[in-house]
């Protein structure tokens, strides 16, 4: 690797087939190269299963799960996502520039992911250790059954925001429709104020803390049923 | 004549109700003392309709047979031909079902890789992730993509030789996983990113796609992602299978896998066990049917599971139109699960004493989801999942699928097939009225299928 320049490169999905961008991306590449996607135009399964510590641009709007279950590569999307971006990530961070639909997010055991706009439903769904941020607001059913990480909405919250929640917090800066089953607004403490700074200045946003609740699981269904041993 | 109407010398004043037996009344006093249902482990204790319903013809004057143990019967088995690059050829067509570590001890997980490496056929991982054991020890690993994506990382699907996309199970179509806070011990509570001793209760849904044509983007994804190297199957729990077979097929499955009402689990309500899903025998005539109008017979590969307990449980379904089989329960049986003894450090230890603290007996033990497994195999306990020794149960369930193998090819040489494969419907005859209707098959010494 010494003394080997990284190199750019760019496809257009117009030129070359989806699948050989990806094997492109997945072993004919080397840390810190950027590659570039030109008129993507909603293609599904963009740039998935990245293991490096690369930099992916799409220029355009991406379909279902744009950088799946990424590993290091940092990844930014000029423009709108479909369902499952960043699904299943482990590490690394992916932005969003516009808006991303269902499931943003999901699953998640680790990196971060910015969404400069609104997020549809089911944003953070069953997150399990990655961060992520929403400039706009999101739908409902944000955070259901996440077991951890942290979200950070700066906008507005739909129904049921953290139902089912294990030990995922949540830090929403607007209105909240309704929150789901099992979660509970919490005080915020000193650690909640930083964590949220400390977020909102890696995602590129500029609100006050102080204007953020926090919302995690009262855990009152952690165990089937607390009466399951009453004998009469 | 049914029981009711059998004759009884019993005076009236000691009349059994047929409606409220002593069982269900049992049941009324068990859910009015706790106000909470039963959760119990493995498959439906119901009499079902099943293979054991079924009779082979074997040759006759019209039809040639093989010789028992000299000429060539062909066993081998090849799974995902149609998109992957790297198919899974197995040495037979019987594999091991997709179990948790979680639910199951490591233990036992390196058991079953050990067993299934010898015999040439395929593990599966479960609803807590791939463990380094399993993958070691395992020669081919299916690795599932579950509702919950318990421990799912790109690593472990990179490293597995094919993946299987779990839609449902026949214990529970509908229900998802369940694992109770005393299984939920440090070492599983990190691979699940749950906290310890939690009562875990897995989502039933994706997180990431909700339909048949999300599906087809997300197996697209999974290709990508390996390159378009794996087989990928996917695993429906039977409720509809005839619909169920066609959209896998039209969302872009190499292989489906129907698990039929009589599949085990770790632990469910019980009143999902019994009363939702189909008999395996139903299904699997339906999920055959499917794929035939489609024209994906041999293209899209049928693994058919849910109560397949012998050889010629293997040759029936095999006869009706699966590719393979897969075994859970069976397995479990196999390293000793119900036994009165299990067999530690050389010798045999008396387990009923353990079997009387959960309020059982060897035989009728499905306690599987309090983590207290008599036997060392549905366990975290460090002092338990000792009773079981990977080496020694690997020897087992080696013989077990063995057997099973040989029996299976003594049933095709007798109906004259040099390949197992080769079994077929008309070398079959149902006994039962609900079976030929199920399986579609005359009933015996009649040309007769019910319904049909």
């Amino acid at each position: 690797m010494d003394g080997v320049m990284a190199k750019s490169t760019c496809f257009d999905l117009k030129q070359t087939p989806l699948r050989q961008v990806n094997q492109f991306l997945h072993h004919q590449v080397n840390p810190a190269d950027s590659v570039t996607i030109l008129n993507p135009d909603g293609a599904h399964n963009l740039a998935v299963g990245l293991d490096l510590p690369i930099a992916v641009e799409i220029h355009g709007h991406a379909g279902y799960y744009a950088a799946g279950m990424n590993k290091q590569a940092r990844v930014i999307i000029h423009g709108n996502v479909g369902t499952g971006v960043a699904e299943n990530m482990m590490s690394g961070r992916v932005q969003v520039k516009g808006f991303a639909s269902a499931s943003a997010g999901a699953s998640a055991h680790g990196g971060l992911l910015v969404i400069d706009g609104d997020a549809g439903l089911r944003c953070g769904i069953s997150l399990k250790g990655g961060d992520i941020v929403v400039g706009g607001s999101v739908g409902s059913f944000t955070a259901f059954m996440a077991q951890a990480g942290r979200i950070v909405v700066c906008g507005n919250a739909g129904d049921a925001i953290g139902d089912s929640l294990y030990e995922a917090v949540l830090y929403v800066r607007g209105e909240i429709k309704s929150l789901g089953a099992d979660a509970q607004f919490e005080p915020m403490a000193e650690a909640d104020y930083a964590t949220v700074a400390d977020l909102l200045d890696k995602a590129g946003f500029s609100h006050d803390p102080q204007e953020f609740k926090r919302i995690a699981s009262a855990k009152q269904l952690y165990h089937w049923n607390v009466d399951a041993n009453q004998e009469y | 004549m049914g029981p009711e109407t059998q004759p009884t010398n019993q005076p009236i004043a000691r009349e059994e109700s047929a409606g409220y037996d002593r069982r269900i009344q049992n049941y009324i006093y068990n859910a009015a003392a706790h106000g909470l249902y039963e959760i119990r482990g493995l498959g439906a204790k119901r009499k079902l309709p099943h293979f054991d319903d079924l009779v082979f013809l074997g040759a006759s004057m019209s039809r040639y047979p093989l010789e028992g143990y000299r000429e060539k019967c062909v066993t081998k088995t090849v799974l995902g031909t149609r998109y992957a690059s790297k198919p899974i050829e197995l040495a037979t067509p019987i594999t091991i079902a997709g179990m948790s570590f979680g639910s199951l001890s490591a233990n036992v997980k390196e058991a079953l890789g050990l067993a299934a490496t010898e015999i040439g056929t395929s593990t599966t991982t479960g609803d807590g992730g791939m463990t380094p054991e399993e993958r070691k020890s395992s020669q081919t690993l299916v690795y599932q993509c579950l509702p919950s994506r318990y421990g799912f990382n790109p690593d472990d699907l990179r490293q597995a030789d094919a993946i299987e996309i779990v839609v449902g199970q026949g214990a529970k179509p509908g229900g998802g996983g369940m694992l109770l806070g005393q299984k939920v011990n440090e070492r599983v509570a990190g691979m699940r990113t749950l906290p310890e001793g939690v009562d875990q209760r897995s989502a039933c849904r994706h997180p990431d796609w909700t339909g048949p044509d999300d599906l087809t983007i997300k197996i697209q994804e999974l290709r990508e992602l390996t390159d378009w190297e794996k087989p990928i199957y996917v695993k429906v729990g039977a409720s509809r299978p005839y619909h169920d077979v066609k959209l896998a097929v039209q969302a872009g499955a190499d292989v489906v896998v129907v698990d039929g009402m009589q599949g085990g689990t770790a632990a469910t309500q019980s009143v999902f066990i019994e009363h939702v899903g189909i008999p395996t025998l139903a299904a699997l005539r339906q999920a055959v049917e499917a794929l035939a109008e489609m024209k994906m017979t041999g293209q899209v590969q049928l693994i058919i599971s849910g109560g397949i307990r012998t050889g010629a449980d293997v040759a029936k379904a095999l006869a009706m139109g699966a590719d393979a089989v897969s075994i859970g329960q069976g397995a479990l049986f196999a390293l000793g699960c119900n036994r009165d003894t299990y067999f530690q450090a050389g010798e045999h230890h008396s387990a009923v004493e353990d079997y009387a603290a959960l309020g059982t007996a060897p035989g009728f033990c499905h306690h599987c989801h309090t983590g207290n497994c008599p036997v060392g195999i549905t366990t975290q306990d460090p002092i338990l999942e000792q009773r079981l020794e990977p080496a020694i149960a690997a020897r087992h369930l080696r013989n077990y699928l063995q057997t099973l193998t040989m029996e299976l090819t003594t049933i095709a040489r007798a109906a004259g097939k040099q390949n197992v494969h080769h079994l077929e419907p008309e070398d079959l005859a149902a006994l039962t009225l609900e079976a030929a209707a199920m399986a579609r098959l005359p009933l015996a010494g009649t040309n007769w299928i019910p319904g049909w």
